[in-house]
């Protein structure tokens, strides 16, 4: 039984269609990744099956409740870590995870049962009495992840988790996620860093321009749409051994700026011209979900 | 489909009122005393200064006619300042509604939070002026505690007017025009600093729709020690005042919001 379950999903703002026919559905205990460039319609999809936007066409059900109809009955079991901070300044630490507590109508002693455990989850029990301006980007996040789960939610939507952190505190959002999976939860998270949906998620889509143009397990999708070896050449006269030997060495060739990006089944021929080539630098490593996305999506620039 | 809807009332505004509640405990010394301050100075500035100059206004010290002016219009002043300036601050810079939304509550219990918080906040300022127009000897009428009935609903009516100026603010300035526009003539016309009869025919007749005029025209009969007339009539148009802008707003916000 499906917890989130979406069929024909449309919106359009303005006579442009932000999400364009998009169907899916999640599995209890599963995380699933939403990959897109910016204005993919990934924030308008989790925004929709919250129930906080009406769609123009299609179905949706969370927690096997029909949306937008009974979303608000649907949201109590559900938890949502947004993308832009949304903590109250006004509070403290602790304040922050009892006031949003009440908004679920739980017992006030349930809820100051469960905090002293989610600040323990969330590295913040030293925290509790800080005031909100005093923390760090990683503790903030933490923090709403803590009030995300402040209801036991059985499902939770993330919405960029880790954007903006610095290296420490990403992995340390990741280990708590990875703890919530093992615990059952089901993730649905957006994201554009190919390394935490490679990470973290069974199954992901990528989206762009409204539509679900791939899905599938990490491995499936790198399988399934590129070829197995990179070879990232840059230095003089890249260019003419691009346009001409790699070209017939190479399964694919793809230029970005100054570097020539070659994706090959075998790559022994191709190293093999580079190495008669010392002017010519280059990495050779093995095609990765980046590559899956940039070929899916294309190189150019998305800042709409 | 539920943009023109009746707005959703139901006791889940209360953990939202709270929220609101908590805040302002934080700040409460301040806040008081802020609230007491502006209206203070009117009272003692305009009633005692103003007030030697002038023979009775109304039959009775000019202080005292002043007094049911400031109670209404300080409570004006109260509800429409939290219901902008506070709630747009709630809404749009810190992200709250956002926050409070993914949680199981929706934009209407939001909404109806914000309009009895403002409503809340401006009963504190009007109590407040009342307990000084008291110490001030200014009433010894018990009628005058019916003030208290009144502020409330006063509160409502002014909180859902700004509710409705806020749904429709980018920014900050915006909040301007309604004062300059609507709340300084207001408290000009309708009988805060001095009789509605003073006023040229058609002046009286814009200040008869007014809602202001018909909280002045509760409060100033009651710390007189006296029934107002009408009193029905005026207590329903602050009524419909409230129930016409909660609902403006209400839909206003869910257009600005839900899309």
């Amino acid at each position: 039984m499906a917890v989130l379950a979406a069929s024909a999903l449309r919106k359009s703002y303005g006579g442009e269609e932000v999400v364009a026919g998009v169907s899916f559905g999640i599995a209890p205990g599963e995380c699933f990744g939403l990959l897109g460039p910016n204005g993919a319609g990934k924030t308008t999809t989790l925004r929709l099956c919250l129930g906080l936007v009406d769609p123009d066409g299609g179905t949706i059900e969370l927690m096997q409740r029909p949306v937008p109809g009974e979303a608000r009955r649907a949201r109590v079991r559900v938890g949502v870590v947004p993308q832009m901070d949304n903590l109250d300044p006004d509070f403290t630490v602790e304040e922050n995870l009892l006031v949003y507590g009440r908004y679920f109508g739980l017992p006030e002693r349930a809820i100051r049962e469960r905090i002293p455990l989610l600040l323990e989850f969330a590295g913040l029990a030293a925290r509790a009495a800080s005031r909100i301006q005093t923390l760090s980007g990683g503790m903030k996040r933490r923090l709403t992840l803590a009030r995300a789960l402040i209801n036991d939610p059985d499902l939770i939507f993330m919405d960029e988790p880790t954007t903006g952190l610095d290296p420490q505190a990403r992995h340390l959002i990741w280990e708590r996620l990875k703890q919530l999976l093992a615990q059952g939860k089901t993730i649905v998270l957006t994201t554009h860093f190919m390394e935490e949906a490679e990470r973290l998620c069974a199954r992901l889509a990528i989206m762009d321009r409204g539509r679900f143009i791939t899905e599938g397990s990490p491995r499936e999708l790198i399988a399934r749409h590129i070829e197995p070896h990179v070879v990232e050449v840059h230095g003089d006269g890249v260019a003419g051994w691009a346009g001409g030997e790699a070209g017939a060495l190479a399964t694919r060739v793809e230029k970005s700026g100054d570097t020539v990006f070659c994706y090959a089944t075998d790559p022994a021929a191709l190293l093999a011209s580079l190495a008669r080539r010392p002017e010519l630098r280059y990495l050779h490593r093995p095609a990765d979900l980046e590559d899956v996305f940039l070929k899916l999506t294309g190189r150019e620039l998305r800042d709409s | 489909m539920r943009a023109f809807a009746l707005p959703s009332m139901s006791l889940r505004f209360v953990p939202v009122w709270r929220r609101n509640l908590l805040v302002w405990r934080k700040l409460a010394v301040p806040s008081l005393l802020g609230n007491l301050a502006d209206p203070l100075i009117y009272v003692l500035g305009l009633g005692y200064g103003l007030g030697s100059m002038l023979p009775q206004v109304g039959g009775v010290p000019y202080i005292a006619f002043l007094a049911a002016g400031m109670v209404c219009s300080s409570t004006m002043n109260s509800a429409t300042f939290e219901a902008m300036y506070s709630a747009f601050s709630r809404m749009h810079v810190q992200r709250t509604w956002d926050a409070i939304m993914n949680a199981p509550l929706d934009l209407d219990d939001v909404v109806l939070a914000e309009l009895v918080w403002a409503a809340s906040k401006s009963v504190l300022s009007g109590a407040a002026i009342l307990a000084v127009v008291w110490l001030l000897g200014l009433t010894h009428s018990l009628l005058s505690l019916w003030v208290l009935a009144l502020v409330p609903l006063v509160g409502l009516a002014f909180g859902a007017l700004a509710l409705v100026v806020t749904a429709m603010a980018r920014s900050y300035d915006f909040f301007m025009y309604y004062f300059t526009l609507v709340i300084t003539p207001m408290s000009l016309l309708c009988g805060v600093f001095f009789p509605v009869d003073q006023l040229p025919a058609a002046f009286q007749a814009i200040a008869a729709f007014l809602p202001l005029t018909h909280a002045v025209a509760i409060a100033r009969p009651l710390l007189l020690g006296e029934i107002p007339g009408h009193a029905a009539l005026h207590v329903l148009v602050l009524l419909a005042y409230a129930a016409a802008g909660f609902y403006a707003a209400s839909v206003l916000f869910r257009r600005r919001l839900l899309k």
